[in-house]
Formats: structure tokens, sequence, C-alpha cells
């Protein structure tokens, strides 16, 4: 009876929870691994009847768009050279912070911060209006130092680098704080150990930081990894993924032909690749990392 | 000697670190001060850094011509009901740890798999999830899919084991029921984690995108962020309401972030061992 009650209990507690997270992401999975299957489309959306299985069209007609090519190649690049941009700064700036612990340093480091936690449509026009090549900041300062207005959104492969400038800017700082905490967890006597030694600040950052903070390097790398595969809110409202679809990647290939072309079934194809890759990608950096720990 | 060595080296990482910080903080300033620039000189070459001409017309032109009033509300209504969210997730962690109920294992892990899924391989069967229930075009619509996060879930879970099974058993010798204890045992005590949480709930919410993005389709269901991009696509070269637009959707956030700089860090430091 009173067991009775107690699992009544439980199931008030945690059932909204699991209710959503079923209907909203669970649920989702099986349905877009389904849709992909088929040829859903606006009007297939208002008699769903009418929708047809085409097998595997879609995925043979995925690795035939040149367009599709076109974003994975530009979401490999934001791969390669975001991440280890955003670990490099993160790590950089969290070694630097760690120097001090007064109100000045707390100062800084919320400066740092601050554009972790900024709106990213804001992020996106506020640096479009930098980024502007007339009249924009940027270009001014360069010409005072005489150099030519670069064209920073207008030009295919400069428009992707610009914009892996923001994602460095907003990201750098929210990797940072996780640096900082594991920074702070490396016991004081590893240093005073080291300093009986003889040893040198740059032995003890080599020799001690660095390696201790292996933990935190893995996270950030793990986690900066998926985000930018995920890279998305900066090309739709900077670029909306040109010039020339220099700057579009796959979230915005997905996002376009879902909402735009109302093709959702060939969207939920690439969306079911773009889980793959997150899951191939995570995978192989755990593997990676089992290996580096064994040595 | 070494002393005078490691005091040239501390000097040097603060100009550093400060030079560094005002490059990083060049996007807020340049905002703020083209949101309170004129039409006229937002594209003056050179610029000006502080405006010759200081006007509010930007912000003015937001509210009065371009609808901010409605998105704000919008968005406001977006914050409030995500707070419902703070409480189930609040009530699934306690439920997680201190309760059993067969299938409690498996059940936890796939909530936890959950926090691996991209938001972009969900949105279109969410889209379709929505559409089949009559939801697109609607704040609840937009809501829902986002109410419920698998680490929140966690973070909750993490806090209530640490609350001793003594005191629930005290409570139900006492004669309370289950619902009564999670009330006014448990929450009393849970104020730090829901702090943390109800922070970084309305830093998220305030800065949702996709959702509304996808879910609402007539201008009266827009929030701020939606408004902005929408301003974005036909404003673009009028810098002036856009650094005001800017402006609107940074500042609370900016404000949330003085008052509550230790919780949101906290927080993030703990949502960073996701």
């Amino acid at each position: 009876m009173r067991n009775l009650s107690r699992y009544r209990a439980a199931l008030l507690f945690v059932g909204p929870s699991v209710v959503l997270l079923t209907v909203f992401v669970v649920a989702p999975i099986l349905v877009a691994a389904v849709a992909s299957l088929t040829d859903l489309d606006l009007r297939g959306l208002r008699d769903l009847s009418s929708v047809e299985f085409i097998g595997l069209d879609n995925y043979r007609r995925l690795f035939t768009d040149s367009l599709f090519g076109t974003a994975a190649l530009n979401t490999v690049l934001y791969v390669v050279l975001g991440v280890p941009l955003i670990v490099v700064f993160a790590m950089g700036i969290a070694l630097l912070l760690n120097f001090g612990t007064s109100r000045l340093y707390s100062g800084l480091r919320a400066a740092y911060f601050l554009p972790a936690i900024t709106n990213i449509v804001a992020v996106a026009v506020v640096w479009g209006y930098l980024y502007n090549t007339d009249s924009g900041l940027l270009n001014y300062l360069l010409s005072i130092g005489g150099v030519e207005p670069v064209p920073w959104l207008d030009q295919p492969f400069v428009a992707k680098l610009s914009l892996i400038l923001v994602g460095v800017w907003k990201g750098a700082g929210f990797n940072m704080i996780i640096f900082l905490a594991a920074l702070q967890g490396i016991p004081k006597d590893y240093y005073e150990a080291a300093e009986l030694d003889g040893a040198g600040a740059w032995h003890k950052l080599t020799k001690i930081t660095i390696p201790l903070l292996r933990y935190a390097t893995f996270f950030v790398t793990v986690t900066t990894t998926i985000a930018w595969i995920q890279f998305f809110e900066e090309p739709f409202v900077m670029t909306d993924g040109g010039p020339l679809d220099g700057t579009i990647s796959v979230a915005l290939f997905i996002y376009q032909n879902g909402f735009n072309l109302s093709d959702f079934g060939y969207a939920s194809a690439a969306s079911v690749l773009l889980f793959l890759s997150v899951l191939l990608v995570t995978a192989v950096q755990f593997r990676l990392r089992r290996a580096d720990v064994e040595y | 000697m070494s002393s005078t060595r490691s005091r040239l080296l501390r000097v040097g990482v603060a100009i550093v670190l400060i030079v560094g910080a005002v490059l990083v903080s060049v996007p807020f300033l340049w905002m703020l001060a083209g949101s309170v620039k004129p039409e006229s000189e937002v594209l003056d070459i050179p610029p000006t850094l502080w405006p010759k001409d200081f006007t509010w017309d930007n912000y003015v032109q937001l509210f009065e011509s371009l609808d901010f009033g409605i998105y704000l509300g919008n968005t406001l209504m977006v914050v409030a009901l995500s707070m419902v969210g703070l409480l189930l997730r609040a009530m699934a962690g306690y439920g997680f740890a201190k309760y059993d109920f067969p299938g409690k294992g498996p059940i936890y892990v796939v909530v936890l798999a959950t926090m691996m899924i991209p938001d972009q391989v969900t949105m279109i069967p969410t889209y379709l999830i929505l559409n089949q229930l009559g939801l697109t075009n609607t704040i609840t619509g937009i809501v829902l899919p986002g109410l419920v996060s698998a680490f929140s879930v966690f973070l909750f879970r993490q806090f209530f084991t640490t609350v001793p099974n003594e005191l629930l058993e005290a409570a139900r010798l006492d004669g309370a029921g289950e619902v009564r204890i999670f009330l006014r045992v448990v929450a009393p005590l849970s104020g730090p984690i829901l702090a943390i949480q109800g922070v970084l709930t309305f830093i998220a919410s305030w800065n949702s995108f996709l959702w509304p993005l996808i879910v609402a389709t007539d201008q009266d269901r827009y929030t701020l962020s939606v408004g902005l991009a929408l301003l974005e696509g036909q404003y673009a070269s009028n810098y002036g309401v856009l650094m005001a637009g800017a402006a609107v959707m940074v500042l609370p956030i900016l404000v949330v972030f003085v008052f509550c700089q230790r919780w949101v860090v906290r927080g993030f430091m703990m949502s960073g061992l996701k």
C-alpha cells in the first residue's frame, strides 16, 4: 500500500520530463530516420497519405548534390580551423587569468566570458556591422595602417574565416571557464616540489600544468567539435550561406531544404548524416583518448 | 632578484589580459555607440567613436514602428513558461535521486543520452510533431520542445542525492505525503541549485532562436531574436536601428550577468561537466 503510493509519487515526479523528452527528442530521431526514406514535402504535410516510401533515394541524391558537398567541405573546414583556435585561446586566456585573483582579474574574467552568454543573433548583427566593407570599423582601422579593405563577407574563402573569427570570439570564453576550473583543481604541492628541483616557469607549465589539463582539454575538444559540426546561426544571419555558397554549413543546408524548400524527406536524410557524423567523431575521439592514457 | 622578475611577469600578464579584454569588448562598445547615432552618422568615414548627435530615435523606432514591444512581450512569455520547465526538471531530478521504480536505470540512461542529439537532427521531426498537435505558431509550441533539458535533470539529481534520506523518512513518519515532502522539506533546501539553474534558464530562454524561428510564422508570435534576424534582412543598411535592436537583446543579459556573475559562472562550470 505504502509502496504503491511511493511508486505513484515517483511517476508523478519523473513522468512529465520523461514524456517531454520522449516526444521531443527520442521520437524525433526515429521520425527523422523514417522521414529520410520518404518524399515528404509540403503536400505530404497536409495529407500524410500522399507520402511515398522511396528507400535510399534521398541519400543517393545527397551524394550527388554539389551543394551538399560544398556544405560538408565547409563544415569540415569550420571544425579543422575552429576547434584548435578555440582550444588554444581558451587555454591561453585561462592560464593568464590564473595568475591573479584580485578584483581586476575577476573583472577581466567577466569581460572574456561575456560573449559566451550573448544572444547569437545580436552577435551576428553587430559583427555584420564591424565587417561592412565600406563603412565597417575593421576596414577603417586597417586603412589607418594603410591596408587595403578586406572583403570580410564578400569573398567565399575570406567569409568562411570571418565567420570562424566570430565563432572563436563567442566560444573561447565559455571554454576558458572550464580550463579555469581545471587549473584551480591542480594541487599546489606539485609546483612546490618542482621548484625544489629547480624547475623554471616554462618547465612547470609544460611538464605539470598542461599535462594535468588533459581531461579538460579532451572535454573542450569533444564539445567544441560537436558545436562546430552544428554551426548554424552565424552563416544563417550574417551571410545566408553565401557568397557563392562559401559559408553554407550542413546545418544550414538542412534548414534551407526543410523550411525554405519544404523538402522535409531530403532534409531529414541530411540530418541523419549529421547525427551519424557527430556519433562517429565523438567515438573516434574517445578511442584516441583511450590510446593516449595507456602510454 | 627573482622577485623583480616575477613582478615584471605579473605586470606583463596583466597588460596582455587588459589589451585582450578591450579587443574582446569592441563589438559591445561599437554596438552601444552605434545604437545612439542618427542614421546619417552610423556610416560616417572616419567613424565617430562617440556620437556627435546623440539620439534615442533608433530605440523609439524599434518600439513604435517595428513591433519590438510585441516581440518583447512574447520573449517574456517564453521566459516565464521556461520557468515551469525548471520545476519539471527539479521534480525529475528528485524522482531519479530518491525513488526506486521499475526501469529506473534504463530510463535514466536514455534521458542522459538525449544530451548527445543535435538540435538540427530533431528540428524537422519536431516541427512535424508540433504541426500534428496543432501547436505551430503558438508560444506553447515555441517553449515545449526545449522545456526539459536532460543536463539540467542530471544536475538536479546530483544535488538531490546529497539530501539525507533520514530527513525524508522523518517527514514520512510525521505523516507528510510525498508531494508535501518535496515542496516543504526538499525545495527549501535547494536554494543554491535553483538559483543557478534559474539564471541559466533565463539566459537560455531569452537567447533561444532556433525553435522560435521555426515555430513562429506570424509576426505577432515572433520573439526578440526572430524579430532581430528579420530586421537584419530588411534593414541591412540601417545600422543604427540594428544596433539598437541588438542592444535590447544584450543589455538584459548583461544586467543579469553583473548581478549573478558568481552563479552564472558556477552554473556554466557545472554544465561544463556534461
